[in-house]
């Protein structure tokens, strides 16, 4: 029953995905940790990384959650570091060498050749969370998915008109506002 | 020649210590929220400390965008590195890292004792749904900056089908689609401009 090598395979895989940001592993990450796995539900998921949001910081801690989870201290302790330390490792030799290859034509290729795969990958990630979101509402009933869907709406046009508030409390916002919508 | 410490000091980056890397990137792990960890960082570590220069900077984040690897962390290793060498990188991304993992650890405790309860659930649906629109939002505010060609659309399209239509791996969408549009944006022969024609 011993997780932790497990968790250090998966988190150390998902590392390299990150192309971008964490969001861009999140499909990959639903794949290993629901159905490979089954650390969490596809529900629990959501409901961490939602927190997830909250907490300051890189916005992917919440694989300590995870971690916590599934095998206690050690198993966040293990997963922070399997998640965190390759892509440090390979940011700290491609960074020494990046300044070094700046008449390496490629170079240029490399990067304006990922930056669309990376958002790519990000808007498949917001993807995959949002049909989450439609199951697990949808388990309460059609109208629990009208309120989630008005919602997500509310936040996604509020922080494209201004650029004011913390999204964080946004999140919280929508937080009390399902004690309602959600509740009893 | 008095050795009285400047607080906004020119030449900081020459004798920035590690503790202060650490602490530094400790407080912007702590209070940044929502995604925009490049605007903290910079107001930190560009306006505020000087250790870096505004190029430097946008250099350092092109890397971060580019690399695997969360740009908050990537940032931090980098900045890391060049202030202190490796150590420095270290405590860098150990400080950035140390208060979301605090906390997300809490909440992992909290969500096993109590996560079952209607009330708690109800409350996380809502932080669910609003959640996704803040991904959303985040995104669409990225790709409005880093899309500049209209034909970068169509890769960006090609790696949503891969992943969401065809649920193929995101290793093999980001190898695929990936080398796809490297390929396009391959560097060309430029006519040079200093020939006669």
């Amino acid at each position: 029953m011993n997780q932790i090598p497990a968790l250090i395979g998966v988190f150390a895989y998902l590392s390299l995905l990150t192309v971008g940001g964490g969001m861009a592993a999140f499909p990959e990450l639903t794949t290993q940790v629901v159905d490979v796995h089954h650390w969490l539900t596809q529900t629990q998921l959501i409901h961490f990384y939602s927190v997830g949001q909250m907490a300051p910081g890189p916005n992917m801690m919440m694989v300590s959650a995870i971690g916590e989870k599934v095998a206690g201290p050690l198993g966040s302790l293990v997963v922070i570091i399997a998640f965190f330390l390759p892509t440090a490792l390979l940011t700290f030799i491609v960074g020494r060498l990046w300044v070094k290859l700046e008449r390496w034509p490629w170079r240029d290729a490399i990067q304006r050749g990922l930056a669309p795969v990376a958002i790519g990958l990000m808007l498949a990630g917001c993807i995959t969370i949002g049909k989450g979101v439609f199951v697990a509402t949808l388990a309460i009933g059609p109208l629990a998915v009208w309120y989630a869907a008005a919602l997500a709406l509310a936040v996604f046009v509020t922080l494209l008109v201004t650029t004011r508030i913390n999204p964080a409390f946004l999140v919280l916002g929508g937080g009390l506002i399902g004690l309602f919508a959600f509740g009893g | 020649m008095s050795e009285t410490p400047t607080n906004d000091g020119d030449h900081a980056a020459a004798k920035v210590t590690l503790a202060q890397i650490f602490l530094t990137f400790l407080l912007i792990g702590a209070t940044s929220f929502g995604g925009g960890v490049a605007a903290y960082l910079r107001t930190s570590l560009v306006a505020r400390r000087q250790w870096i220069d505004d190029p430097t900077f946008v250099s350092f984040l092109a890397i971060s965008q580019t690399l695997p690897g969360l740009n908050a962390t990537n940032m931090a290793i980098l900045v890391g590195d060049h202030l202190r060498g490796g150590l420095g990188a270290a405590a860098a991304i150990i400080g950035m890292c140390l208060p979301g993992a605090l906390i997300m650890f809490a909440a992992g405790v909290l969500y096993g004792l109590h996560g079952e309860r209607p009330i708690v659930t109800a409350m996380l649906h809502g932080v669910g749904a609003a959640a996704v629109g803040l991904v959303f939002a985040v995104s669409i505010q990225l790709g409005r900056k880093s899309l500049t060609h209209l034909g970068d659309l169509v890769f960006v399209v090609l790696t949503l089908i891969g992943v969401n239509l065809l649920s193929l791996s995101v290793l093999y969408v980001l190898l695929g689609v990936g080398a796809l549009a490297i390929w396009w944006h391959r560097p060309r022969r430029q006519p040079t401009a200093s020939s006669p024609s």
